[in-house]
């Protein structure tokens, strides 16, 4: 399994054909308490950059872009009960939704670990 | 300075520091631009934040605002005329809530009004805190307004903290003994360490609080010692919004504006019977119209089914027909749901009617409640 980044402060677990999407540890930290997470539907079809989530802390909403192009086949029901699991455990248990992935071509343009560190470092 | 500008005229102007900046930023602060200052919008998080205030006390830094003093021969007439409240009737170290209108009855401001003892401010007649997006606005607007012989002068050397919580009476007796005494509304001046403090037992969160002025040169003494307190945190402007929206509390700018009338805000509690029977203010046609006939819209408190919240500038629907917007909202910590402020046409603002709310294209049902939503504490005399 490898883990990608994007500058939207994303990670995407690939796993053969599934790519599990969720927010980073440095974006949670950024938005605060989150209180509500909106989900994807099952069956939806996202390109690359659409809006596919939102993320409402006690701030303000935000938007979760899909990082890569694909067909949602799961969305993290655990996050309706308890939106804060984002907060406490971004990269793993608080991932938002796992999508089919399109175009595998497109894993290319995103960062690896070390080059999210480094862009996070930078900001 | 002209009576013309709006808050947006910040946007063109670089922000500006607060006195406790450097104190703000080494307590961990996330800074964030508001009101033409840099100010704290949280230490630990909000939601940690909120929950303390409302169980011990929180020290928040309300040094944007606009702290005036008035003096001179006949300021409580001059003040009746632009003010809708009792000034006259004003007691010695009494506090009272008021706003600015216009000609058209529209609220330019809302705003503390208290009247000085005789060794406070300079001897000054009287005390008045505004908000800090509008006081220049303001200052242009009363500079207008007031007569020549009343000399109004902007404290801008003067901090202003305000100590909020069911533990804020026992905190501050702790440093000044005679504070214990005081009431919900009561202020008076105060010496700590040679230092001279204006307080007034009131705040913005619906709790126990004070709102102490004190010279900026000493402020960092102060807040410092509040903060070495036990049952005292440093709080953000993010809690301090999600406090104040419980407690049913109106935010200028948000909730208020010139394009909305006392009655219709529902706070014709500031306007007491004398001033309505005998007007002489400006903006008095606009509130006599609405208590004979009632206003076009009140601002109402939302409670929302669901956890999705509604924030300002969401559209309220009955039907196909809007109906209203709301003004402030978002997560309520205390009632551990979200919670809105809106406008609302008078037809469907009574207490207990279902709305709709659209949120991002979907509709969320909300029901017209009673505020506040957070019972408020605040020390009454016994």
């Amino acid at each position: 399994m490898s883990r990608y980044f994007t500058d939207e402060h994303e990670w995407i677990d690939v796993e053969g054909e599934i790519a599990t999407v969720g927010i980073t540890d440095y974006a949670q930290e950024q938005l605060g308490d989150i209180v509500f997470v909106e989900l994807p539907a099952e069956g939806t079809t996202f390109e690359k950059g659409d809006d596919a989530a939102v993320v409402e802390s006690v701030k303000a909403a935000s938007d979760v872009y899909a990082p890569i192009s694909g067909e949602v086949v799961e969305a993290n029901g655990a996050l309706e009960d308890e939106p804060a699991l984002v907060n406490s455990d971004a990269e793993e248990d608080g991932w938002f939704f796992k999508l089919r992935i399109a175009d595998t071509s497109e894993l290319e343009g995103l960062m690896t670990e070390a080059a999210y560190k480094k862009f996070v470092a930078s900001l | 300075m002209s009576g013309t500008q709006d808050a947006t005229h910040f946007e063109d102007l670089p922000l500006e520091a607060l006195p406790l900046d450097a104190w703000h930023r080494a307590k961990g602060a996330r800074m964030v631009g508001f009101a033409g200052y840099h100010m704290p919008i949280q230490y630990e998080g909000i939601m940690a934040e909120h929950s303390w205030t409302r169980e011990h006390a929180g020290l928040f830094d309300v040094s944007h605002m606009g702290q005036l003093t008035f003096s001179g021969e006949g300021v409580d007439a001059a003040l009746e005329h632009i003010l809708p409240s009792d000034i006259k009737g004003l007691k010695p170290f009494r506090q009272r809530y008021s706003m600015l209108l216009n000609e058209e009855g529209g609220i330019l401001d809302d705003l503390m009004v208290s009247r000085l003892g005789d060794n406070a401010f300079d001897g000054a007649a009287i005390y008045m805190v505004v908000n800090g997006a509008t006081k220049y606005d303001d200052i242009g607007w009363m500079i207008d307004y007031l007569p020549d012989d009343v000399v109004m002068n902007h404290m801008a050397d003067q901090a202003l903290l305000a100590l909020q919580g069911p533990e804020a009476g026992e905190a501050l007796a702790a440093l000044i003994p005679e504070t214990a005494d005081m009431v919900f509304m009561q202020s008076g001046p105060f010496v700590w360490r040679g230092i001279p403090l204006w307080i007034s037992r009131s705040g913005y969160t619906g709790e126990d609080g004070f709102e102490i002025s004190i010279p900026a040169d000493d402020v960092t003494l102060l807040a410092d010692a509040l903060c070495a307190l036990p049952q005292v945190k440093p709080i953000g402007l993010g809690a301090r919004n999600s406090l104040r929206l419980e407690a049913g509390l109106p935010l200028y700018g948000h909730d208020l504006s010139p394009a909305v009338s006392t009655i219709g805000a529902d706070l014709g509690f500031a306007i007491q019977k004398r001033r309505r029977e005998e007007g002489g203010f400006i903006g008095h046609a606009r509130v006599m119209k609405e208590l004979a006939d009632g206003p076009g819209a009140r601002r109402v408190g939302l409670t929302i089914e669901g956890r999705l919240p509604a924030r300002e500038g969401a559209t309220i629907h009955v039907g196909n027909t809007q109906v209203g917007e709301v003004t402030s909202g978002g997560f309520a910590p205390s009632v551990g749901a979200p919670i809105a402020m809106g406008w609302v046409s008078l037809p469907h603002s009574a207490e207990g009617t279902a709305l709709e709310i659209e949120v991002r294209g979907k509709r969320i049902v909300a029901v017209v409640a009673p505020m506040p939503f957070v019972p408020h504490r605040y020390r009454r005399k016994a």
